[in-house]
């Protein structure tokens, strides 16, 4: 009787650590994979830096009007690119992707650029980038989503505190909202 | 993204390709024996047809799992792209990558004015995608990109290797037990003129005719008995990714409505595509015998998400 007793209770101990093992492993692959999605909006950022002054370059002399929108997306550019904090850079992220939205705007008052080859590159690039970063921030979120929500649930709930799986913030998006971009191809 | 039924995706779609990799490998095996019975007429001799057979399989086996997606691809006429070739298609595909937190996969044109498109590859890691020309000119940039993203769901999930597997193992079975059937027509009375083994030898040759009759057959079921739950579940996380259900439905809609025929595709990858490629053979048979759930329904599901709103993650 008393081995029979033994033996269950080994195996009920095996099949927990099993278990817990097995749930813990879930929860690093999640948390690895929410800081991926972070660094992953860091190098969208970093790629829009990099593309602008070279599609600036490209178009400048389609809108020789509009220096002051041009002049808008380098400044608004530069300060994004200043260390910051956090909220401050968020807010200058904001103002780089309106000061795009704006120049979108205007190109609507040149119709006769509408079917210029140049200019529909340079607005699909421009406006893929600011795509590619509102994506990055989607995965992001859903990845905190999904890992939040495995941590709050039973039975990660008991021990993921203990072990240090905090619940992730939510990227929220800073400023007005930003218009979409629309693009028509065709 | 749904992470469990997402996970549980994945380990359905590995254990069936290591299912399918043994079904394969057992058939051959079988099959080898039992030809080398047939040919050579006594059960010792035949292990050479079984060690022939289990070399052939595996091989064959290594060459579907590492290299399908090229045999499939150059089956279908795509030709690889960078940026500058289509900066549309090639954005579109980046942004869903990006969207499903998947490496950006290669890129493939087929020149054909038939609207169509699918992924193949062994895993998220080593995926590509494939549209038609077709598909290009005629969808706008939302419709493309829900396509898009019903295709990076397809690699997520582990769908391209599942379907990619059965394409190759499934043209290979039809070829062995056609190279059969043939070599037994024009060569096949050497063996059986020897001396011994007789009616075991004759039965054996039976046995053989009956596998290589039926294996296609049931290669072919197998093949057409993948796709129909795939599909909803790519549409469903196509809409998780763009968050915009409207431009896959188009898309649907303009692709199942276009009266093109794909020239490139077959038998053996008609499954791999977003709309079933052979028009005719979606009409002809429902239920069962189709790889693809109708296009109809899939476009009514999509449609009912625009009316009631998506239900997104995160507020």
């Amino acid at each position: 009787m008393g081995t029979v007793l033994l033996i269950l209770l080994v195996v009920i101990i095996a099949v927990l650590v099993v278990y817990a093992v097995v749930t813990y492993n879930g929860l690093v692959r999640q948390r690895n994979e929410v800081e991926e999605a972070y660094r992953q909006i860091d190098v969208q950022l970093k790629r829009r830096y990099d593309l602008i002054p070279n599609l600036l370059e490209g178009v400048k002399k389609y809108f020789r009007q509009e220096q002051e929108v041009l002049g808008e997306i380098t400044r608004a550019r530069s300060q994004a690119m200043q260390p910051q904090s956090p909220k401050e850079q968020a807010q200058s992220e904001a103002r780089l992707s309106g000061a795009i939205g704006n120049l979108f705007a205007v190109a609507e008052n040149y119709p006769e650029l509408r079917s210029d080859r140049v200019l529909l590159d340079f607005q699909e690039e421009l406006s893929s980038t600011e795509n590619k970063i509102s994506f990055a921030r989607q995965h992001y979120n859903d990845s905190v989503s999904s890992y939040n929500t495995h941590i709050q649930s039973f039975p990660a709930v008991i021990f993921a505190r203990v072990l240090g799986f905090a619940e992730k913030e939510y990227f929220e998006a800073v400023g007005p909202e930003r218009e979409s971009v629309t693009v028509s191809y065709d | 993204m749904e992470e469990g039924t997402f996970r549980d995706r994945i380990a359905v779609n590995r254990r069936n390709s290591l299912l399918l990799i043994s079904g394969f490998l057992g058939f051959v095996i079988v099959f080898g024996y039992v030809i080398g019975y047939a040919w050579l007429g006594d059960p010792t001799r035949a292990l050479f047809g079984l060690v022939l057979a289990f070399v052939v399989g595996t091989v064959s086996g290594l060459v579907a799992y590492y290299g399908g997606d090229r045999m499939v691809l150059a089956a279908s006429r795509a030709i690889e792209i960078t940026h500058d070739d289509a900066p549309v298609l090639f954005n579109v595909v980046e942004e869903m990558a990006i969207a499903g937190g998947l490496p950006m996969p290669k890129v493939y044109v087929i020149e054909d004015s038939a609207p169509n498109a699918f992924a193949t590859g062994r895993d998220p890691d080593h995926a590509s995608v494939a549209v038609t020309s077709g598909l290009l000119q005629k969808l706008n940039r939302d419709e493309l990109q829900g396509v898009i993203a019903h295709e990076m769901s397809h690699v997520g999930n582990y769908d391209i290797r599942y379907a990619m597997l059965v394409g190759i193992l499934v043209g290979t079975t039809v070829l062995i037990s056609d190279f059969f059937l043939r070599g037994l027509w024009w060569g096949g009375g050497r063996g059986r003129q020897r001396e011994g083994g007789g009616q075991i030898q004759l039965i054996m040759i039976l046995v053989a005719v009956v596998f290589a009759v039926l294996a296609p057959l049931f290669a072919r079921l197998l093949q057409l008995s993948i796709s129909r739950q795939r599909e909803y579940l790519a549409d469903a996380t196509a809409v998780q990714l763009t968050r915009n259900p409207r431009g896959l439905a188009d898309a649907l809609q303009k692709i199942s409505g276009d009266q093109e025929v794909l020239e490139v595709a077959n038998r053996a990858t008609a499954h791999l595509y977003i709309v079933n490629p052979i028009k005719k053979f979606e009409k002809r048979a429902k239920g069962l015998f189709s790889t693809h759930p109708p296009i109809e329904e899939r476009i009514q599901i999509l449609r009912s998400l625009e009316t009631g709103g998506i239900p997104e993650t995160v507020g």
